[in-house]
Formats: C-alpha cells, sequence, structure tokens
C-alpha cells in the first residue's frame, strides 16, 4: 500500500521558532528520512513553501478557476509530505507518528488511489 | 408460538454468525460477499434442517455452505474469476493474508479487531461490531441508535469501503499494538452495553437488547482470550449491572438510587456468576480498571442490604481506580465513598476540592453530590442552592424529576 502523508502544521508556529530549534527540528527530519529510508519504505518527500505561496486549482464547468493561497482557510497548512509505501495502515499509522511535524501538528495520511 | 426447533436455530444464528462472516472474509476479503452469503446459508438452513434434521456441526455446514455461496457468486462476477484464482491457490488451513499475527487463529478475534480498528469513528466500530459479528441487521442497529434506516445503512458501507481503501489489515493485532487495542474493543463492548442500560428502564427494548449483545460478545471475547484479565473484568461489570437491571427503576421508569432498590429483584445466579468470573480475572495477579469496577459493582452486589455495605472497602478501590485513570469522575465516586465510610463531611472535603481544580464544572453530579451531602450534614439552604444547580446542568428529565424531589425535601 502507498500512503500520503502531509504534514500540517501553524505556520505561525514554525516562523517563530527559535534559531536553534529550528535546527534541530531540521535535523531530526534528516535523522527520520535516513531511518525510512533504510527500512525501504520511502517513496519521497519534500518540503513545501508555506501556503501564502500557494495556489488552489478548481475546475468548474469546463473553466480553470485559481484562486491565490491555500485551499481552506484553516489554521493548520501542509509544510510538507512523504510517499511511503509500507503493508498496512498499522505501519503508516506508526511511521506517521514517527514524523516530528506529528508532534506540533497533524499529519495527514492518505491511502494513494490506484489508476 | 415459538418451537423448540425456532428456539434452537436462533440459538446457533446467534452462536455461530460472527463465525461464519469472520471465516468467509479471511476466505474472501469482501465484506459484503462474506455477509450475504452468510445470510443466504441460514436462510437455506432453516429449509434444510426442518426437513432433515439439525446435522451434527451446525457451524461447519454454515461456513461450508456460505463458501460455495459465495465461491458460486464470485464465478458469476467477471472480475471474481481472478479472486477465484487467488482463493484456489490458498492451501485451506493456511493463512497466506497475514503471516504476523500473534498466534492467536480465531478468526472472530480478526474480525473484532477490525471492526474496532482505532481508524475507525467510534460509530462506525460500533456499527460494524454489532452488523458483522453480532449479526443484527441494518435495521436494527439503526433503531438501537435512534437514526433512520438509511443513515446507518451509509454508516455501514462507508466503514467497510474505509477497512478496504486505506489498508486496514485483517488481523489480532501484533503484540506490541495488541494492549492497546484490546482496550479499545473492550471500549466499544462497554459502550454497547452502556447504551443498552440507558434505556432499558423504558419501555425500549431494542436499546435494551444492546446489553444482551453487549454481554455475549463479552462472553465471546473471554473464551477466545482467556489470559486477559481484563476481558473477564469486564465481562464481569457487565454482568453485575445486567443482574441489577429488574430493580433499576420503578413503575413509572424513575431512577431508584441503589440504596432503595429492592435486592430481592437482584438476579442472584447473574450475580453469582458475575463473582466467579471476576474470581478467576482476579486471581491472574494483573489488575486493571474493568477489573476494579467489577471489584466495586461486586461489593454492592453481594451486600445482603444497603446498611451492611463495604463502604471502607469500595472508598479504596475507589481510590485505585483513580491512581489507574486519573479520572476526576472517579475522584467524584471515592468522594461519596468516603462520605458513607466517614461520614459526610469527609466526602464533602473532597468534593469541595473537587469544585475547586474546576474538572467537572458543568457536571450535574457533582452539584449534585455536594447538595446531596450539605442535605445530611443539615446545611438546608446552601444544599438547596447546590441541587438547583444540578438541576439547570442535568442532561435528561428523568434525571431532574429526581433531583427536584430531593430540592423539595430540602426547600
Amino acid at each position: 500500500m502507498k500512503y500520503l502523508m502531509m504534514i500540517c502544521l501553524d505556520e505561525n508556529q514554525t516562523t517563530t521558532l527559535g534559531e536553534d530549534d529550528g535546527a534541530a527540528m531540521l535535523a531530526e527530519y534528516g535523522v527520520f528520512a535516513e531511518e525510512m529510508a533504510v527500512r525501504g519504505v520511502l517513496q519521497g518527500g519534500e518540503r513545501l513553501r508555506p501556503s501564502a505561496d500557494a495556489t488552489t486549482v478548481k475546475v468548474r464547468n469546463g473553466e480553470v478557476l485559481l484562486s491565490d493561497g491555500p485551499y481552506a482557510e484553516t489554521k493548520e497548512q501542509i509544510g510538507g509530505y512523504f510517499l511511503v509505501d509500507c503493508a498496512n495502515l498499522d505501519e503508516a499509522i506508526e511511521i506517521a507518528a514517527k514524523i516530528p511535524g506529528a508532534r506540533l501538528g497533524s499529519i495527514e495520511v492518505r491511502p494513494i488511489w490506484p489508476m | 408460538m415459538t418451537t423448540t426447533f425456532e428456539v434452537e436455530v436462533t440459538e446457533i444464528f446467534h452462536r455461530e454468525w460472527g463465525r461464519v462472516v469472520a471465516t468467509l472474509i479471511r476466505r474472501v476479503g469482501d465484506w459484503d460477499l462474506a455477509e450475504d452469503s452468510a445470510q443466504e446459508a441460514f436462510l437455506l438452513a432453516v429449509e434444510r434442517w426442518r426437513r432433515d434434521g439439525i446435522p451434527a456441526s451446525p457451524g461447519g455446514w454454515l461456513t461450508a455452505t456460505a463458501l460455495n455461496r459465495a465461491i458460486d457468486r464470485l464465478r458469476r462476477a467477471a472480475k471474481g474469476r481472478e479472486k477465484l484464482r487467488e482463493l484456489a491457490a490458498m492451501t485451506p488451513g493456511q493463512d497466506a493474508a497475514d503471516p504476523d499475527e500473534s498466534g492467536i487463529v480465531d478468526d472472530r478475534l480478526r474480525l473484532i479487531f477490525t471492526c474496532c480498528h482505532p481508524a475507525l469513528s467510534l460509530e462506525a466500530r460500533v456499527a460494524l461490531t454489532l452488523r458483522s459479528l453480532a449479526g443484527l441487521t441494518t435495521g436494527e442497529i439503526a433503531r438501537a441508535f435512534l437514526v433512520a434506516d438509511a443513515t446507518m445503512a451509509k454508516r455501514l458501507v462507508r466503514a467497510k469501503a474505509k477497512i478496504a481503501h486505506t489498508g486496514i489489515p485483517y488481523r489480532v493485532p501484533p503484540a506490541h499494538l495488541l494492549s492497546e487495542r484490546t482496550s479499545g474493543v473492550l471500549a466499544v463492548i462497554y459502550l454497547l452495553f452502556n447504551e443498552g442500560y440507558e434505556a432499558s428502564t423504558g419501555a425500549d427494548l431494542v436499546r435494551a437488547g444492546l446489553c444482551d449483545e453487549a454481554i455475549r460478545l463479552g462472553r465471546t471475547l473471554a473464551e477466545l482470550m482467556p489470559d486477559e484479565p481484563e476481558v473477564l473484568g469486564l465481562l464481569a461489570l457487565m454482568l453485575f449491572h445486567d443482574a441489577r437491571r429488574a430493580a433499576r427503576a420503578d413503575a413509572s421508569g424513575d431512577l431508584i438510587p441503589l440504596d432503595e432498590q429492592d435486592r430481592t429483584r437482584w438476579n442472584a445466579l447473574g450475580i453469582f456468576e458475575a463473582v466467579g468470573v471476576l474470581g478467576t480475572a482476579l486471581r491472574r495477579g494483573m489488575p486493571g480498571p474493568y477489573q476494579t469496577q467489577a471489584a466495586i459493582a461486586a461489593r454492592h452486589a453481594t451486600a445482603p442490604d444497603a446498611a451492611s455495605t463495604d463502604w471502607i472497602g469500595i472508598a479504596g478501590l475507589y481510590g485505585e481506580l483513580g491512581r489507574m485513570t486519573g479520572s476526576p469522575v472517579v475522584e467524584l465516586n471515592r468522594a461519596v465513598a468516603v462520605a458513607m465510610a466517614d461520614g459526610p463531611d469527609a466526602g464533602l472535603r473532597l468534593v469541595e476540592a473537587l469544585e475547586e481544580s474546576g474538572a467537572l464544572r458543568d457536571y450535574h453530579l457533582l452539584a449534585a453530590t455536594h447538595a446531596d451531602l450539605l442535605r445530611r450534614l443539615g446545611r438546608r439552604a446552601e444544599a438547596a442552592a447546590a441541587y438547583r444547580r444540578a438541576i439547570d446542568l442535568a442532561g435528561n428529565e428523568r434525571e431532574r424529576r429526581f433531583l427536584t424531589r430531593r430540592l423539595a425535601e430540602v426547600g
């Protein structure tokens, strides 16, 4: 099974993170990514630019609609993702819980819909 | 008039439904197909058995018949052919699906752990457990939870889709998840029981039937997980409550407090069984919240009259339970027990500490308990004020009536 793990955080919280804390968290992400790569479950993962740089695309009645900003006006925004291929949802939950951002915000886990 | 045959078949249905469905899900991997085929097998059984008699192993007959039905259906559906090849490749009795399960093989356990998976909403867990494991119809479950049939049907469809799409494994969780997931299963069963128990004073027999389903599930789980004392603890707890069911309300449906209940209406046989189950659990020497709650229920259920209740023992048990759960509601119960053991003054001190902590600010039973202790201390004006607060906070009419009666006594 493939799962997308979306790292959702309050952006204000991360920009006000001190330099030391920020660096420590980055290092933790490095450790996590390395561990999962060794385990062979990691298919990809990137940090995303803040939601202010987001564009939401919609198509209605054949017309492409763009809006500036994230898809929803919630406090938490997607700040990154990992694409993971593992045995089942239990393993996916276990991996998601190890993402450092799970402690600050939440991770949305979505199974990839095979087409 | 129900015949012996019908009684026996109903009994077999209750006993075997979960097992048949659970095995079929493992073999065919499709919940709806498993349930539909099980349904067909049961209908066929009524017809055949009436004519030929009940076979020696009704469970085996039902599983084999349901499996044949499922294979027939797959054969007819184009997309089922590939599935059939997979089935043929599986050696009977061997479990290719999950090599990492924790060594317990009864399919019903796989089913209950899957139904109670924490990635499903609590509502979905409850509904699935009743449909797939207990064999209630969608309509029966809808009536038990006071929602429209269509709403419940949608809930079940969504839950099964989520299991299929998100890769919720059909297995008994591995050792490192087992204890946490077992607590989750117990919570679902206890929730079922309480849904039924709260309704069981009225004429609502469908909801009251949930108590019987919960106890039946508790018995199944106890049979399947004999080494888990908390499973036995929950079963004992439900049996104790259930034994007092008939005496809990008067003719008009008003609640009767424990100390005013007619103890001759308690089910002595039920209490006897509960004491035995709890004893087996406690001998394991692995205490837990359900065992402790059952131990408290046991002190009440075995007291010959209200006056001889072992309140000192009960207060101690609530203390233990509070350390296990950290729950302020448990602390409130401890206050009640302490008031009975050491007098209303001692209880009042604990209640006031709880009120200062603010943890149960909007909980009507905190105000009601406070009022009750003040009443017993003869502080009538303060008691009346606390009763009024409790009446404002109370959630249902029955409780408001009870509190209003008390208010009148101090007013």
